[in-house]
């Protein structure tokens, strides 16, 4: 079984119907594509957001998501996975992320797209800055991220 | 070995990233931390709570007692908040 990974950091949108065709493309052997995207929300409680930055730490942050795409792909039976990750000024309805698995089946896709994006929240290095009328804000971190990451060590 | 710093933690610092020579009785990640803290005021700021920095060394996140002998790299960040 081949596997396509494809991991990115970019400015630009991402068009998610474009990259399921690139990881499907031409195969035969995949049953299962699941996408899922993070977009940026036009609020955060009371609070109105007029956008959000993201800083990431170029080189470790590729380094940090290829290390979580080798486990995802030693877990399950994927045929392939896309990680793309929005850096710079996004505004609200704006994609941030993208994660697309492929697989055979359908569950193997669904589980490695969870792990990805709840490993991707809590040890990807990228941070959030909130720009609202009350002016700007590094977003804190919540530990709910780091729960949902730690679901998926092995005991 | 460089430094680097990122979002508040680099904003506080003043810095992206520097060089830096500490002495050979600081070994470990908590130790470089305390010494760094000790670098001036906007140091003093940036790491006045050091259990909630974070440190990657080579591009690899670490724990506070990790050694930082042979680190080329050592990043100092907040509680990473992507996704």
């Amino acid at each position: 079984m081949t596997a396509d990974v494809t991991i990115r950091i970019q400015q630009a949108d991402f068009d998610i119907a474009r990259e399921i065709a690139a990881l499907t493309r031409g195969r035969t052997d995949i049953g299962a594509v699941v996408s899922f995207s993070g977009i940026c929300r036009g609020s955060e409680g009371s609070e109105t957001i007029a956008a959000l930055t993201l800083e990431h730490y170029p080189g470790m942050a590729e380094a940090e998501i290829a290390r979580h795409a080798e486990t995802a792909m030693s877990r399950w039976p994927l045929n392939g996975l896309t990680v793309i990750h929005r850096v710079g000024r996004i505004a609200p309805g704006e994609n941030i992320v993208l994660v697309l698995t492929a697989s055979q089946h359908r569950q193997a896709a669904f589980a490695a797209a969870e792990f990805l994006m709840d490993y991707l929240k809590a040890n990807a290095p990228f941070w959030k800055r909130e720009e609202s009328a009350v002016g700007t804000a590094w977003v804190d971190a919540r530990g709910h991220d780091d729960d949902a990451a730690a679901r998926w060590t092995k005991s | 070995m460089k430094v680097k710093y990122f979002a508040w933690v680099r904003e506080r610092v003043g810095k992206s990233e520097e060089t830096i020579e500490p002495p050979p009785s600081v070994r470990t990640v908590d130790e470089l931390i305390g010494w760094l803290a000790k670098r001036g005021e906007t140091y003093a700021h940036a790491f006045e709570t050091p259990r909630v920095i974070r440190a990657a060394i080579d591009h690899a996140h670490v724990k506070p007692d990790a050694s930082i002998a042979g680190a080329r790299e050592i990043a100092f960040f907040p509680p990473m908040t992507g996704g």
